[in-house]
C-alpha cells in the first residue's frame, strides 16, 4: 500500500530542509561575506546627510562598522560597551545608521552618546542588504584592506568581545 | 514563595506524565485493566502540578520577583497588575509553560469527559497526551526553564515589550493556544485508533466536539490577533500573510477540513484513512507553528524569542511526534477503509471538494510560507514571499469553496439530490446575483470582476445559510443543533466575505502631513487635527492628536490617536484613533514628526472592516452550537446515573 506511505515520505522531505534551515541559522554561521571585502557603497552621514562618503573611508586600519538604528532596543543594551570601546581602544568604529529617522538618530547621539568615528545614514537598507544585515545591531570587524573579518549579530558586551573580537585583533596586529 | 518549587513541581509533573505515557499504552497492548486505569489519576495530578509551577511564575511576576531571570527580562514594576500576570506568556519559556498547561487542561477535560469511552480507548487517548506533555516538560526542564536565578538579582526588570502591552494580547495567546493545542485531542484518538485497530463511526462521535472545540478557540484567537494588528500596529491591515500568522492559519484550516471528513465518517463511516491524516496534519501544523515562531527559522515581526537550541530540540520532538505518527498511519490506515460507495451529486462528494480545497489552500500557504527557506537550503540566496502571492493562492481555491457550500449543505447523503437542490436555491443564486453587484455598485461604486464575484458569493452564502434556520424557527422543520451550527458558522463565512470583499476593494488610505488647526478629507469624510497634547499614563508618556471628523459639515466624532514612548525600553508605539460602526471604520493614527509642529498622519476609511472580525465570531457561535448538540450529551448523561449506582453500591 505505497499509497499510505506518501504523506510520510512528504514529511521526511520536508523535515529534511528544516535540518539544513536550522543549521543555516544566521546567528550561526558565519555572513556569507566572510573573508570579502566590504561591499562598496556611497551613503551620507547622519551629521550631513547630503555629504558622500565610499565605503572606502573604512580602510586603511582595522576598523568596526556597527549597524544601529534608535529604534533598536538592542542596540540601547550595546551602547554603553560601544561608548567605553571608543574611550579606551584605539580602533576606529564606524556607524551604519538603518532605516532611523535623521531627528531620532540625532537625538541618539546626543543622548546616550556618539561612539562613532562616524555614521553613514542608510535610511532605504540599501548597503544594509549588501552587507547582508539581518537585524541590527550587527557588528564586523573588518582589517586594514577592508576585509571583513569577523561579523557578530547582536549585541555586544565584553565576553563576546574577548571571545571573538579580541583573539582576531591580536591576529591583525592591533594591540591593547 | 520559592520559585525553585516550581521547578520541583515541573520535575514531578514529567515524572507523572512519563507514568501517563508509557503505563496505560502497555496496559491497553496487554488488556491489563489496572495499568489502564493508571491514566486518569495520573493526568490529573499531572495537572495539578503543571498549574503549581503556573501559578508560582505567576505569583513572581505579580510579585515584581527580579531574581528570577525570565521575570527580570520580561517585566517591571512599573508595569500595571494585568499586564504583570500577561507578561508570564509574554516571552518564550512562559508561553513554552502556557503551552504545557494547556495541554494538561486539556487532557484533564478529555478525563472528565471520558466516562462513556471503552476503557481500552480513553486510557489510549490520555497516554498519548502524556507523551506529548512529557515532550513539552523535558524542552521546558532543559532548554527553557523560566525559574532560573538571576545572580546577583536585578534592581528592576527591563519590562515586558511595548507591542505585547495591550489588553488584547493578553487573552490572544493563550485563545490562539487552546487552540492549537487542542488539535492534540482529535490527534490522541487518531493515534488510539491507530494502535487499536479499530475506528469505527462512533470514534468519530467521539473524536468530533473535540475537533470543533479546538476550532472555536482557534477560530476566535486568529480573530484577536487579526483585531489586535489592526489597531496596535498602526498600520490598518488585518492580516498580513506574517509567517507567524500563517503558522496560526494553516492549523485552522486543516481542522476545518478535519471536522468536514469527520462529519463523513461520522454519518457514513466513510474517508476514514483520509480523516486520520487529516488529525495529524492538523496538529502537525500547530507543532510546526510552534516551532517556525521558537527557533528563528523564518524571520517574523512576531517571532518574539528564538534561539537555536531550542529550535533542535522543537524539530526533534516535531521529527518524533510526526514521523512516528506518519509511520503508524502507513502502517495501519490500509486495513481501515471502506469500500461503500456515494453518488457524484451527493453530500459526500462536496464535502471531498471541501477538504480538496482546503488543503489546497494550507499547503499552499505552507510552500509560500517555507519557500524562502527551501531557496535558503539549496543556497539560491535569500527570498521572501509576499501578501499579494498568498491572496491569490487563498482566493483562487476559497472563492469556489463558498460557492460549493451553498450546494453542498443542502445536499442529501449517498444519494445525491442536486436536482432538488438547485430547484430550491436556484432563485437564491439569482438573487445573490442581484443583490450582490447590485448592493455593492450602488452603496460603493463600481465594483472590479473579483469584488463582484466576492460579494456574490458572500450573499448567496448568507442567502442560503438562512432558509432552513428560519423555517425551523417557524416550525417547519426540525433541525438539530448540529445543523444549526452548521447554518451559522456557514452564514459567518458570508459575512467574513462581505466584509474582506468590500474593505479590499474600497477601503481608502491617505497619509499627508498637518499642523494643528489644518483638515483633510477622506472618503467625504473632514479630518481637523485641532491641538496635540502631551500627557503621562501607567509606564509611558504619550502625545495625543486631538482629532474631528465632520461629514457634511456636522461633528460625528473626535478622536485621540496617540504616540507613545514606553520609558522602559525607550521605544514608540503606536494607538490608532478609531471610530467604529459597523458600516464603517474611520482610522487615524501619527505617523512622525516633521518638525515645525507638522505630523505626518495616516487616515482610513475601512467600509465594512467590522464584519471580519463579526463574521468570525459567527463562525465561532456556530461552532458553539454545533458542540451542544445533544447526540453529544445523551451518553454522558446515560452514563452519569450508572456511575452514582455503582457508588452507591459500593458505599452500602
Amino acid at each position: 500500500m505505497a499509497r499510505y506511505l506518501i504523506p510520510l515520505a512528504v514529511f521526511l522531505a520536508l523535515a529534511f530542509f528544516f535540518v539544513v534551515g536550522l543549521g543555516k541559522d544566521p546567528s550561526r554561521i558565519p555572513s556569507p561575506l566572510l573573508s570579502k571585502p566590504l561591499p562598496t557603497f556611497t551613503l551620507g552621514t547622519v551629521s550631513d546627510p547630503n555629504s558622500r562618503i565610499e565605503s572606502r573611508v573604512m580602510t586603511g586600519k582595522p576598523a568596526l562598522l556597527n549597524v544601529w538604528g534608535s529604534w533598536c532596543v538592542s542596540c540601547a543594551v550595546e551602547h554603553e560597551f560601544l561608548m567605553s570601546l571608543a574611550r579606551e581602544d584605539d580602533l576606529p568604529i564606524y556607524g551604519l545608521n538603518w532605516k532611523d529617522e535623521l531627528d531620532d538618530a540625532r537625538q541618539w547621539l546626543a543622548q546616550r552618546g556618539d561612539p562613532y568615528v562616524m555614521s553613514l545614514y542608510d535610511y532605504e537598507g540599501r548597503a544594509a542588504i549588501d552587507l547582508g544585515v539581518y537585524a541590527a545591531p550587527e557588528t564586523f570587524l573588518l582589517d586594514a584592506n577592508g576585509t571583513i573579518v569577523h561579523k557578530h549579530i547582536g549585541p555586544l558586551d565584553m565576553t563576546i568581545w574577548t571571545q571573538d573580537f579580541l583573539p582576531r585583533l591580536r591576529q591583525l596586529g592591533v594591540s591593547e | 514563595m520559592y520559585p525553585e518549587l516550581g521547578q520541583v513541581a515541573l520535575v514531578i509533573a514529567l515524572a507523572l506524565s512519563l507514568i501517563q505515557g508509557v503505563v496505560p499504552l502497555i496496559g491497553a497492548h496487554r488488556n491489563d485493566q489496572p495499568m489502564m486505569s493508571i491514566a486518569r489519576p495520573a493526568a490529573v495530578a499531572q495537572f495539578g502540578f503543571v498549574g503549581i509551577a503556573f501559578a508560582i511564575l505567576a505569583a513572581a511576576f505579580i510579585n515584581n520577583d527580579f531574581s528570577l531571570q525570565y521575570v527580570a527580562s520580561n517585566s517591571n514594576s512599573q508595569l500595571p497588575t494585568l499586564f504583570r500576570f500577561a507578561a508570564v506568556w509574554g516571552a518564550h519559556e512562559g508561553s513554552m509553560l502556557l503551552w504545557t498547561l494547556i495541554l494538561s487542561a486539556w487532557t484533564l477535560a478529555v478525563v472528565l469527559r471520558s466516562g462513556s469511552l471503552p476503557l481500552d480507548i480513553a486510557s489510549r487517548v490520555i497516554a498519548v497526551l502524556g507523551l506529548l506533555s512529557v515532550g513539552t516538560l523535558t524542552f521546558i526542564l532543559f532548554t527553557s526553564n523560566p525559574f532560573l536565578r538571576l545572580q546577583p538579582s536585578a534592581a528592576d526588570g527591563a519590562d515586558l515589550n511595548p507591542l505585547l502591552q495591550d489588553p488584547a494580547l493578553v487573552i490572544h495567546p493563550p485563545m490562539l493556544y487552546v487552540g492549537y493545542v487542542g488539535l492534540s485531542v482529535a490527534f490522541a484518538f487518531a493515534i488510539a485508533a491507530m494502535l487499536s485497530g479499530n475506528l469505527d463511526r462512533q470514534w468519530a462521535r467521539w473524536t468530533r466536539p473535540w475537533t470543533t472545540a479546538a476550532w472555536v478557540f482557534l477560530t476566535l484567537g486568529i480573530s484577536l490577533g487579526s483585531w489586535w494588528a489592526y489597531y496596535e500596529l498602526g498600520w490598518g491591515g488585518w492580516w498580513f500573510w506574517d509567517p507567524v500568522e500563517n503558522a496560526s492559519f494553516m492549523p485552522w484550516l486543516a481542522a476545518t477540513a478535519l471536522f468536514h471528513s469527520l462529519a463523513v465518517t461520522e454519518t457514513r463511516g466513510l474517508f476514514k484513512s483520509w480523516t486520520l491524516l487529516l488529525a495529524i496534519m492538523a496538529f502537525s501544523l500547530s507543532l510546526l507553528g510552534t516551532f517556525l515562531v521558537r527557533s528563528g527559522i523564518i524571520v517574523s515581526v512576531h517571532a518574539f524569542a528564538s534561539d537555536p537550541t531550542r529550535g533542535f530540540f522543537i524539530l526533534a520532538f516535531l521529527l518524533l511526534v510526526i514521523g512516528i505518527a506518519l509511520a503508524l498511519y502507513a502502517w495501519r490506515a490500509p486495513g481501515l477503509d471502506s469500500t461503500a460507495g456515494f453518488q457524484p451529486t451527493s453530500r459526500e462528494t462536496f464535502l471531498l471538494l471541501n477538504n480538496v480545497l482546503l488543503v489546497i489552500a494550507a499547503t499552499l500557504i505552507l510552500v509560500g510560507t517555507l519557500y524562502p527557506l527551501f531557496i535558503d537550503a539549496l543556497g539560491l540566496g535569500k527570498v521572501s514571499v509576499g501578501a499579494p502571492v498568498f491572496e491569490l493562492v487563498f482566493i483562487t481555491p476559497m472563492l469556489p469553496l463558498v460557492f460549493l457550500m451553498g450546494f453542498g449543505m443542502h445536499a442529501t447523503w449517498r444519494t445525491g439530490n442536486l436536482d432538488a437542490v438547485w430547484r430550491d436555491y436556484r432563485w437564491f443564486l439569482a438573487g445573490a446575483v442581484v443583490l450582490g453587484i447590485g448592493l455593492v455598485w450602488f452603496v460603493y461604486g463600481r465594483p472590479s470582476i473579483l469584488t463582484m464575484t466576492g460579494g456574490v458569493a458572500a450573499t448567496w452564502i448568507m442567502l442560503v445559510s438562512l432558509r432552513e434556520p428560519l423555517r425551523a424557527l417557524a416550525g417547519r422543520v426540525a433541525m438539530t443543533r448540529s445543523a444549526a451550527g452548521m447554518h451559522v458558522a456557514h452564514f459567518g463565512v458570508g459575512v467574513f466575505t462581505l466584509g474582506v470583499t468590500v474593505v479590499s476593494a474600497f477601503g481608502l488610505e491617505e497619509d499627508r502631513a498637518i499642523r494643528p488647526g489644518q483638515a483633510l478629507s477622506v472618503a467625504g469624510y473632514e479630518f481637523t487635527l485641532n491641538d496635540l497634547g502631551t500627557g503621562q499614563g501607567a509606564n509611558y508618556q504619550f502625545l495625543r492628536g486631538d482629532v474631528t471628523v465632520r461629514e457634511d459639515g456636522h461633528i460625528i466624532a473626535e478622536l485621540a490617536p496617540e504616540k507613545r514612548r514606553y520609558l522602559v525600553q525607550e521605544s514608540m508605539m503606536t494607538e490608532a484613533g478609531i471610530d467604529a460602526r459597523l458600516s464603517r471604520d474611520l482610522f487615524v493614527a501619527m505617523g512622525d514628526p516633521l518638525g515645525d509642529e507638522a505630523w505626518s498622519v495616516r487616515v482610513q476609511y475601512k467600509p465594512l472592516v467590522r464584519l471580519i472580525w463579526l463574521g468570525t465570531i459567527i463562525m465561532a457561535l456556530g461552532g458553539l452550537l454545533a458542540i451542544s448538540d445533544r447526540r453529544y450529551r445523551v451518553r454522558q448523561k446515560q452514563e452519569k446515573p450508572s456511575k452514582t449506582d455503582t457508588l452507591a453500591k459500593a458505599s452500602h
